[in-house]
């Protein structure tokens, strides 16, 4: 199912990972959550390689990986912009936060821009509230933002 | 003198660490930091304004502080002693500056238990905690208590759990001592996944040890020697913090083999959760954290029989263990005598939507929703007509003018058609169409929900369908039957809590929004204006004086007319996109 070729020393460290965990299946998802450290997504050949190492059925893996949203089997962007569609963000205005990035980016939630550097997606509450709506770029915060701020967003990691 | 500095997710997302490193240095350089301490602190709460610098004992409070005020606070506060006023809080209504928080409407009606440390001790650093009473509670229940009069305490003080269920924490903690195996678990749900919630996060941030302290009474209690805290992996900030403050507490011997001197063991390790709302379910929470996915199971066995893999774990909330600790200080009477007749205590919440103040409060049981909105939260954002609020996230419901007045407790918002849920408050305007907030909370159960039962997974699904339908102006009076037949079914015969609940939110939208519901469906009419589909652009005549304007800007050529003439929106082509009434200079294009 995969034809990704994950280089060896990654694997290595893969490996050092599950064993961390003494290939113990029921640390399957700290195990995830340390691949995709490692990788920035979880593609098959990844899901395949820990199965065998916690002796459990890649089925098993893509279930869990595939049943929790935090996991994803796509590549990010350079630039991950998450938007907050928790209620709060929702009723001060995310919806047109998002349009306007899928907009100005013109690529769909879920989605990367061809040239790999940003990706969109939503996410269910930061807990940042008081400054819905919130928007993520990596790690970063902007509170309030308003459909007329996305443009200087984006401009300030275009570069 | 202590230099008090907001370390929440929020006033971090405002830069508050550049501003307290900018304190620190400034500090540092007047050669003051002999005397004057500068902290990072949990939340204060109050997030609206942050960031927040308190400066104490005098209780100075200064809002939306910026790194370049910080040499005029130290200079002119610390060091000549006069008040930055510009930074004060300002009373909203009669403009007044405020110096001492204790004046503050947010915080004059507010009871903090759960909260009480967060925003007065570093986080970081165990001794603060300690200085604050904290491991005293651990320390009388190990050395004065047996367990079982541990449990009679917790019991007497009639706390129930903060996580929704409304569970007595006493007697869980007694149905899983009462279990026999030779390995039992304590575990904190700290996967706060209602969105708009923020309560747990804020906690863990800001006073991670009274959880510690408190998951190690319950293992005292219910004989086990092992805590796992099932955390978010999306609140890192909660996580680095909560790591610190174990590997503290077992630096001082409050964690570890040996407690104190007794022969009590008790360790905590770290789960995270990644992204799911049903692992708020405990049963999905004890799945997620075995490595499966988080499906829930039926009960019984409850978890306190057989759970984490089937031993006996008793799993409660994060803001329930934050409350522990003081009932044991201060006595079950004590505890017992906030709140109502069957709710006790007080109860955080997160206010947030259309508020003036949005942040963190925590207020008795028993406080009516017109005290929490108006007086706490300072009213409805920009003057506008307050019109619900919704309680209990997704599982929850939209409350109404009339229930203003009604005290908060578990029982009466069960009574008023929604619940307490985990302490989500989002207030709603005039702004805010309601058939359009029943489908937002449904599209959220559809993308959650687990699927593991067909009432949940496709009758959610259908309930989402039917609301679409009715927001884009296609649905009939017979479909508002629909929704209230099969919201009742799917409540009936799901699964889990998550499936039995997700209709509340369409059911009590129903119930007090009847009106905005038949709109919809008869007149196809959307009075807030959010339901585009709905909307009609239309040129006023008397108005239109032919610029053009509206014309030239229409991305589709909808608008037709002569130059100087009248102009005419055709609505089969119109897409609705405000263009035209953004453009026109003369108020003639309005929406009907």
């Amino acid at each position: 199912m995969a034809n990704i070729k994950l280089s060896a020393n990654k694997l290595d460290e893969l490996r050092e990972v599950c064993k961390s965990f003494n290939n113990e299946k029921g640390e399957l998802i700290n195990v995830l959550h340390k691949a995709q450290g490692i990788f920035g997504y979880l593609p098959a050949e990844v899901q395949e390689v820990i199965a065998k190492e916690l002796n459990v059925s890649v089925a098993h893996v893509y279930g869990v990986v595939t049943f929790y949203s935090f996991f994803t089997m796509l590549p990010k962007g350079e630039h991950p912009v998450s938007i907050c569609l928790g209620t709060a963000c929702y009723v001060r205005g995310a919806e047109k936060v998002i349009e306007e990035f899928k907009r100005i980016l013109n690529i769909n939630v879920g989605e990367t821009t061809p040239d790999g550097k940003f990706s969109l997606a939503c996410l269910r509450c930061v807990g940042a509230c008081g400054l819905a709506p919130v928007v993520l770029v990596g790690e970063k915060v902007f509170g309030r933002v308003a459909p007329d701020g996305v443009k200087d967003i984006i401009a300030e990691y275009a570069k | 003198m202590h230099i008090l500095v907001c370390g929440g997710t929020g006033c971090h997302a405002s830069e508050s660490e550049s501003l307290l490193s900018h304190l620190k240095a400034i500090v540092a350089d007047k050669g003051l930091d002999k005397e004057i301490q500068v902290i990072a602190t949990g939340c204060f709460g109050f997030c609206e304004k942050g960031p927040i610098v308190k400066i104490m004992p005098d209780n100075t409070f200064y809002t939306q502080v910026t790194p370049a005020d910080a040499r005029e606070i130290i200079e002119e506060h610390i060091i000549k002693g006069r008040k930055v006023n510009r930074l004060l809080y300002q009373d909203p209504e009669n403009k007044e500056h405020i110096a001492d928080s204790k004046h503050m409407g947010f915080y004059k009606k507010q009871i903090r238990i759960a909260l009480r440390n967060c925003g007065f001790i570093d986080p970081e650093n165990i001794d603060e905690y300690i200085s604050r009473d904290g491991y005293e509670a651990l320390a009388k229940c190990l050395t004065e208590m047996t367990p079982q009069q541990v449990i009679e305490e917790m019991k007497k003080s009639g706390l129930r759990g903060r996580g929704g269920g409304g569970f007595s924490t006493g007697l869980k903690w007694e149905i899983t001592s009462k279990s026999v195996s030779d390995v039992k678990y304590v575990v904190c749900n700290a996967d706060e996944g209602d969105p708009g919630a923020f309560m747990d996060r804020s906690i863990l941030e800001g006073d991670p040890h009274s959880v510690i302290e408190a998951m190690a009474i319950c293992g005292y209690c219910i004989g086990a020697s092992i805590g796992l805290v099932y955390i978010r992996a999306e609140y890192p900030l909660a996580i680095d913090r909560l790591k610190t403050a174990i590997a503290q507490a077992r630096e001082y011997g409050l964690l570890g083999n040996g407690i104190l001197g007794t022969d009590f063991a008790f360790d905590i390790e770290l789960r995270y959760g990644a992204g799911a709302f049903v692992c708020g379910e405990e049963t999905a929470l004890i799945h997620s954290m075995e490595g499966l996915r988080g499906e829930p199971t039926v009960k019984p066995p409850f978890p306190s029989v057989s759970g984490y893999f089937e031993k006996p774990t008793n799993v409660n909330n994060v803001e329930t263990f934050a409350n522990v600790p003081v009932i044991i200080n201060k006595g079950a009477a004590w505890f017992a005598s906030i709140g109502t007749e069957k709710s006790k205590g007080t109860k955080v919440f997160a206010l947030a939507g259309k508020i003036n103040n949005v942040g963190l409060i925590e207020v008795p049981m028993g406080t009516t929703l017109r005290e929490v909105i108006y007086e706490i939260g300072g009213g409805i954002k920009d003057g506008k007509k307050f019109k619900a609020v919704q309680t209990g996230g997704p599982s929850g419901g939209c409350l109404t003018e009339k229930h203003l007045d009604s005290p908060i407790d578990y029982d009466n918002l069960i009574a008023a058609g929604s619940m307490m849920g985990s302490g989500g408050m989002i207030v709603m305007d005039e702004d805010d169409c309601m058939v359009s907030i029943a489908k937002f909370y449904l599209d959220f159960t559809v993308e959650e929900s687990c699927g593991k039962c067909a009432p949940c997974r496709i009758g959610n699904k259908r309930l989402y369908e039917i609301l679409d339908k009715l927001t884009k102006g296609n649905g009939t009076r017979e479909d508002i039957d629909r929704l209230r037949n099969l919201s009742q079914v799917i409540k009936d015969t799901a699964l889990c809590g998550l499936g039995q609940t997700s209709p509340n939110p369409v059911l009590s939208t129903i119930e007090n929004f009847w009106d905005e519901y038949i709109e919809h469906v008869t007149d196809k009419k959307c009075r807030s204006g959010q339901c585009k589909a709905l909307l009609q652009y239309v040129i006023e005549a008397e108005n239109c004086v032919g610029c053009t304007a509206c014309a030239r800007n229409c991305p589709v050529n909808a608008i037709s007319g002569e130059r100087k003439g009248v102009h005419v929106i055709d609505q089969t082509t119109c897409i609705k996109c405000g263009a035209c009434l953004e453009k026109c200079k003369f108020n003639a294009v309005f929406i009907k």
